[in-house]
């Protein structure tokens, strides 16, 4: 940022005269300039706001490779790749991360991507490799979209949590649970094709109404679910939240372990391993990158063992590598799921307007 | 004149242009029969009549609780007053996720009303109503209060020699030298309201949905460009109708009124009366704006170990544990003073142009560029985010991941707060002067800075203090804008509030607080700086 200043009076000038912005805003971005020899040697990622890497891994990249990274982030996941669409041929950036298994196809479907297979994908869990055949794009983590839940709630009340999707209609659990908005919010979302791929496509709504009968709450977005209405969370205590059940991720709990102070011995809330839904990140090279080698190397580097190790404590998901150790933080704290629920991408792409349209008729209005 | 109209074509028009066509024109033919066929749907109809009572609603109720506020701002004297009247300007300019996470504490459970009469009003319209006063609140007391105190008290006393009673002098008198000033502040409220993004999103629910909410979802996260253009183009004309009104009060305003120095009029309040509206306003204030400000402040010292400053001392260090953001949260502030300082430097080079232009010229094109440059202000970020996106992709305008774009929207926004502080005074310039000073042989730009620049330096700090703290506090199109890894302010709260944990939770609240601050000074400094109160910001 200490070009800012530098160039605040160029700035100046050329938010005036327009022109000499090239020279400043060339110098400042060499990943999108005019293909000078000096670009080559920057790779551009462009991502979502969650997306977060140790700075020595990143060096520990343009060490052995010579590029060094530049990270764009735009907004959260759905944002980022739409901007990614619209600039379709001429991308800001050479790699694009962060489309999940519910917008792949929306991703090919508009060949966001140049196929390149990394190197080393042969130790990537198969079931995670959506595009085995053509490898437009390159899976990087997993996460679990799952109910949590607070312990000492369920402790005081001397109540068991619940464990699946039918346990929350019980009455018992009744105007306990807060969830996101599944038109708007990707937890919210992932909990909907959660019960569609438990319950079916005709099965779904029926589920929902008995939910909405046991006080299901909604809210627009996990900041507002998690910190404001969840009484498991350290935000939640503050606001006196009375809900002690929430739509979250399976690395939630070892997050509130690492963020408090004093770390405590045990997670304050805990995961409803038979409620979850599986999302996978993926990346991929994009069409009309102008740093292709880079890119390529860069695809190799986010499934190396270094990166997916640093991975978990980073973006909290899971690595995909079969080599990468988990972090004692995520095994000792956080909730192995054995079956998650999931939905064929292209199944996703046909019916997701209609499932969300229908829900929010259903559960919203 | 030109630059500020190739500043705005080029950073404003051209981008909207764009992506409005992108969603309406199919092998460039103009798709207009779409915007029947968008607008003929339930859902899309729903939304603009929510859109529409919601800010209609939530004008009528800034208003009545406002203008007992503009009243005792304007006429009583008492301590502490400007540092008041700085505070009640602090929610205007704060990002909305800060404030939507304090309100809440307010309205929601175990909140303010929830503990003393078990009133919850969280997802409710009224919490979205109450939110809006509490934002707006400042732009009644200002542009009402200002002129009110600037009234001559002699004409309403003057009125009740000849007979008539206290309510009839001040029907007669003071209400119709008032009613532009209000019309212009109910429509600025109007167009706030109208265009609400934040508010609604975090304190409505998903239930309720405005125009520009709307606008957003439809875009960044259905990508149905189509439907985005068309109720892009709903609120172009909206938005544009609300400032064609409002340019023309304001030109009605502008009539000559006796006005003495406020300094005159303001007193102690007397009486039993005064005393209980001084009160009551003082009360309603601290409940309506000290007291949400205040949750956030309370939130940020509240450690797991008792009241500290854990957070903020924690904000200095890149997280050993886990790299939240590859720098200290803290470089956020020195990003956020730096981009703002640019943005500043930009809108005021700009806006001051363009009320030199204004000021100089008459005419109903001058006139139109005048209500050009407010639109901005109506206008969703996410069409100018997504319009630069699509238009300023090829050299030597691939500014697409520049950092310059950041400063270069928040000016978008600034622009407007410049324009409309500096023309009063402008227009008070006397031509003479600057006849005399030629006449004496004084080169333009001698004259310009001898007699011109003496006479506006004021309102010109004023602006740029303005435009500074809107600056510091933009979020809507900066976070769409992608940049190198460095966040502002508010960006940076978001990200701490996108995650779970105690610590991101306290350092969100102990930046909002620290944001709050830097916003609450520039306004008191302000505050010294200003004695003209002919501005309407």
């Amino acid at each position: 940022m200490n070009t800012t200043t530098k160039c605040a009076a160029t700035a100046l000038a050329a938010a005036l005269g327009v022109t000499v912005l090239a020279g400043c805003g060339g110098s400042d971005d060499d990943a999108s300039g005019s293909g000078s020899s000096k670009a080559s040697k920057t790779v551009t990622l462009v991502s979502h706001d969650s997306f977060n890497a140790s700075e020595s891994v990143l060096k520990a990249f343009t060490k052995e490779t010579g590029y060094t990274v530049k990270v764009l982030k735009s907004g959260d996941a759905g944002a980022a790749l739409n901007q990614e669409i619209l600039t379709k041929g001429s991308p800001r950036g050479d790699v694009f991360f962060g489309v999940d298994n519910t917008l792949l196809s929306r991703a090919l479907d508009n060949g966001l991507f140049t196929p390149y297979e990394a190197k080393g994908l042969d130790r990537v869990a198969a079931d995670t490799q959506l595009d085995a055949d053509k490898h437009r794009v390159t899976p990087v983590d997993t996460g679990d979209i799952c109910i949590n839940y607070d312990k000492k709630y369920f402790a005081d009340k001397k109540l068991a949590p619940p464990q699946s999707f039918d346990d929350l209609l019980k009455p018992a659990y009744k105007n306990l649970l807060v969830t996101e908005n599944a038109a708007t919010s990707s937890p919210g979302l992932g909990f909907l094709l959660g019960t569609v791929a438990t319950y079916g496509e005709d099965g779904y709504q029926d589920y929902w109404k008995k939910l909405k009968n046991n006080g299901v709450k909604v809210v627009d977005g996990w900041e507002q679910a998690y910190n404001e209405e969840f009484s498991g969370s350290a935000g939640g205590k503050k606001t006196k939240a009375d809900r002690p059940l929430v739509v979250s991720y399976a690395s939630s709990p070892p997050v509130e372990v690492l963020y408090a102070e004093p770390r405590p011995t045990e997670a304050p809330t805990g995961v409803a391993t038979g409620t979850c839904f599986r999302q996978i990140e993926f990346a991929g090279l994009l069409d009309g990158a102008k740093n292709e080698a880079g890119g390529k190397a860069l695809l190799d580097f986010l499934i190396s063992k270094q990166f997916q190790e640093d991975m978990p404590l980073n973006m909290f998901v899971n690595p995909v590598a079969k080599d990468a150790a988990l972090p004692e933080l995520f095994t000792k704290f956080g909730a192995t799921v054995d079956k998650p629920t999931t939905v064929d991408p292209e199944k996703i792409a046909k019916n997701r307007e209609q499932w969300v349209q229908s829900w929010s008729s259903l559960v919203v209005k | 004149m030109a630059l500020p109209v190739a500043f705005f074509a080029l950073f404003f028009a051209y981008p909207v242009v764009a992506i409005v066509g992108r969603g309406l024109k199919v092998d460039g033919v103009w798709q207009f029969g779409r915007i029947g066929e968008v607008l003929s749907r339930p859902d899309i109809a729903e939304v603009l009549w929510f859109t529409t009572w919601q800010a209609l609603a939530s004008t009528v109720l800034t208003l009545l609780i406002a203008l007992p506020g503009a009243y005792v701002f304007a006429r009583f004297d008492f301590p502490g007053k400007q540092l008041l009247r700085a505070v009640v300007t602090v929610p205007f300019v704060l990002p909305t996720v800060v404030v939507g996470t304090a309100f809440l504490a307010l309205l929601g459970r175990g909140g303010f009303l929830d503990e003393l009469w078990g009133v919850r009003l969280d997802t409710t319209v009224w919490a979205i109503l109450l939110a809006h006063v509490f934002f707006n609140y400042a732009v009644v007391v200002r542009t009402v209060g200002g002129l009110w105190s600037q009234l001559d008290p002699r004409q309403e006393e003057a009125a009740r020699v000849l007979g008539a009673g206290r309510l009839a002098a001040w029907r007669r008198v003071t209400l119709p030298a008032l009613a532009p000033a209000v019309g212009a502040a109910a429509l600025m409220v109007f167009l706030f309201t109208f265009t609400s993004f934040g508010v609604v999103q975090i304190l409505g629910g998903p239930a309720y949905s405005t125009l520009e909410v709307e606008i957003y979802r439809q875009t960044a996260q259905l990508l149905d460009l189509p439907t985005a253009a068309v109720l892009t183009l709903v609120q172009f004309a909206a938005v544009g109708g609300i400032l064609a009104v409002h340019a023309w009060t304001v030109r009605r305003r502008e009539t000559a009124l006796r006005l003495v120095d406020p300094a005159q009029t303001s007193r102690r309040p007397r009486g039993a009366g005064q005393r209980a509206l001084l009160g009551g306003v003082l009360l309603t204030v601290a409940l309506l704006i000290v007291v949400p400000l205040g949750v956030l402040v309370e939130r940020s010292l509240d450690t797991s170990g008792g009241y500290g400053f854990g957070f903020y001392r924690a904000l200095q260090s890149a997280d050993a544990s886990g790299s939240t953001f590859l720098v200290p949260p803290l470089e956020a502030i020195g990003n956020s003073l730096q981009y703002a300082l640019v943005a500043t430097l930009i809108a005021l080079v700009i806006g001051g142009l363009a009320a030199a232009a204004l000021t100089r010229r008459a005419g109903p094109l001058v006139r139109g560029f005048d209500a050009l440059l407010m639109l901005p202000l109506g206008v969703s970020a996410v069409t100018v985010g997504f319009g630069f996106l699509i238009t300023l992709d090829e050299p030597p305008l691939d500014l697409r991941t520049s950092w310059i774009l950041v400063p270069l929207a928040q000016a978008l926004v600034g622009v407007p707060f410049v324009v409309r502080s500096m023309l009063p005074v402008l227009r008070a310039v006397d031509d003479r002067l600057r006849e005399a000073a030629a006449v004496l042989g004084a080169s333009p730009l001698r004259a310009w800075r001898e007699v011109d620049l003496p006479l506006v330096r004021r309102a010109l700090l004023v602006a740029a203090g303005f435009a500074f703290a809107v600056s510091l506090g933009e979020f809507g199109a900066t976070v769409f804008i992608a940049r190198p890894d460095n966040p502002t302010l508010p960006v940076a709260v978001a990200r701490l509030l996108g995650r779970s944990g105690e610590l991101n939770y306290g350092q969100a609240m102990a930046l909002s607080t620290i944001l709050m601050l830097v916003c609450a000074v520039s306004l008191l400094l302000l505050e010294r700086i200003r004695t003209d109160r002919s501005g309407e910001f």
